[in-house]
């Protein structure tokens, strides 16, 4: 209980200290799964919607895969990643390893299957709504496609926002595949890794409250954002 | 010159689903005025001939055949559903929605939706979500965004199942309108009173296949079959 204290006094005296460090890998984490959770969004929603929408061979498969990949463990997904941008890997003449791009990379491996499971879970039911009234204008996949991405986009959101929570608290891939170099690719999460390897459970803890701060202020500024348009919409 | 869509032909139309027969063979040819009204007994095969003709599902054997490119023919029909289908979108996008599909721009299309609106009585409510509103308004909704393209033929099936009378009549005198105005309608129906308001001419269905085929006044008044005398009297028949 006395470390829970502590840990707590901890994030209090970073955050009135302004502490630059901090401010720098809450900015990292931040950017990161940012990125991340676009370049994943912009891959797993339309494939959420493609496999609602078209009928195909493998399809069943495809999902059953997705659904599997969705408990991908991040330590496995950051070897592979580490081996293929490894100096005698397939991509090592990028000269990606240890760099915030390797940990994006990493995260949208393991956050797209989340999105494109739990977004083609609400976008099936939305076609099955939809299903005889656009085949009835005959609409183009494309169309169709569209349709749903924009009618289910509060579904999408809360996948989004899963994603992004699973990303924002990940550190076994990125502590593989960025290193937690100081001021290059040290994060909140890592960061936390350290302090708690060297017995510092205060400032652990207290950068765990910070995170945990972020991780709802996030999900709190985009559900925001998300009831004002609603409000203006409709 | 725009092509008639009209004869719609079909020769031994049928529709098959895992062994059983949902409609035909169907032999049957439409002309291209006026309201065909479909009715029989519950799983006659009502909405099985519809979606058959309209082309929304595949054929088992024989054929239906418009009189122009079958391509061209889709992009001029239109279909209300029993249950109406509204889009998770303000009631004002779900009407020009369709507008939008064959690239209408934007302005075009709000503006004559907001004349459909009012045409429908949700002139008051078109940022309002279409999913709040009560089933007749959606059964609007929905001929309104059929008619809004001004299709050449418009196929319901059973729209006003399950409505209440007020919502039955605007819904009617929609239908009267659009079919003074050019528009072919092809109806399902289970009520007889609706169905006498709106027929020229009438199909009977009976176990999958057409039973009875009629202008309406000799249909009503005159039924040839006794199946069909045995209907229009309420009896029940299987
Ligand atoms: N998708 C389907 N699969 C199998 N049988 C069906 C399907 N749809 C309808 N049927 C059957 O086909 C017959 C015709 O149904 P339907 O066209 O819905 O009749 P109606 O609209 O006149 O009530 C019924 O016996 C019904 O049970
Ligand atoms: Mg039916």
């Amino acid at each position: 209980m006395l470390e829970l204290w502590d840990g707590l006094l901890a994030a209090g005296r970073l955050l009135i200290s302004f502490d630059p460090d901090l401010l720098e890998i809450a900015l990292r984490s931040l950017q990161v799964t940012g990125v991340a959770l676009i370049v994943a969004s912009l891959i797993a929603l339309p494939l959420a919607a493609l496999l609602a929408v078209r009928r195909f061979r493998l399809r069943r498969a495809t999902i059953a895969v997705l659904n599997a990949l969705m408990g991908l463990p991040p330590v496995v997904v950051g070897l592979v990643v580490y081996v293929i941008l490894s100096r005698s890997g397939p991509l090592g003449v990028l000269g990606l390893l240890f760099t915030p791009t390797a940990m994006i990379i990493a995260q949208v491996i393991i956050i797209v299957p989340l999105i494109a499971s739990v977004g083609h879970q609400s976008l099936r039911d939305l076609w099955a709504e939809y299903h005889d009234l656009l085949l009835s204008m005959n609409t183009t996949q494309r169309q169709r496609i569209m349709t749903l991405l924009w009618d289910g986009r509060r579904a999408l959101l809360t996948a989004a926002l899963a994603g992004f929570g699973r990303g924002i608290g990940e550190v076994g891939a990125i502590m593989i595949v960025g290193g937690n170099i100081d001021h290059v690719t040290r994060v909140m999460t890592t960061a936390i890794a350290l302090e708690t390897g060297k017995g510092d459970f205060a400032l652990a803890l207290g950068l765990g409250f910070v995170l945990i701060a972020l991780a709802i202020m996030v999900n709190l500024a985009i559900h925001w954002l998300s009831q004002t348009e609603r409000g203006r919409r409709w | 010159m725009v092509v008639s869509l009209f004869p719609l032909t079909t020769q031994g139309a049928m529709v098959r689903r895992r062994g059983n027969v949902l409609i035909g063979p169907v032999d049957l040819t439409l002309s291209g005025q006026g309201v065909t009204v479909v009715i029989g007994p519950n799983g006659a095969g009502k909405s099985s001939l519809l979606q058959m003709l309209y082309g929304l599902s595949r054929l088992s054997g024989g054929s239906v055949n418009w009189a122009c490119d079958a391509r061209e023919a889709q992009r001029r029909l239109a279909f209300v559903f029993q249950t109406p289908v509204v889009l998770r979108r303000s009631v004002l996008e779900n009407v020009i929605y369709p507008l939008r599909i064959v690239g209408r721009p934007r302005e075009e299309a709000l503006a004559l939706g907001r004349e459909w609106c009012t045409r429908i009585g949700l002139g008051e409510a078109t940022d309002r979500s279409a999913t709040v509103l009560s089933r007749g308004e959606k059964q609007k909704l929905a001929l309104a965004r059929a008619l809004i393209t001004r299709p050449d033929a418009l196929f319901l099936d059973e729209p006003c199942a399950s409505l209440d009378g007020s919502a039955t009549r605007e819904i009617e005198a929609l239908l009267q309108t659009a079919s003074d105005e050019g528009t072919r309608l092809i109806l399902a129906t289970h009520d007889m009173g609706q169905a006498r308001r709106l027929a020229n001419d009438v199909i009977f269905l009976l176990r999958s296949k057409v039973h009875e085929t009629g202008t309406a006044p000799a249909f009503f008044d005159g039924p040839r079959t006794a199946q069909a005398r045995a209907f229009l009297a309420g009896d029940i028949v299987e």
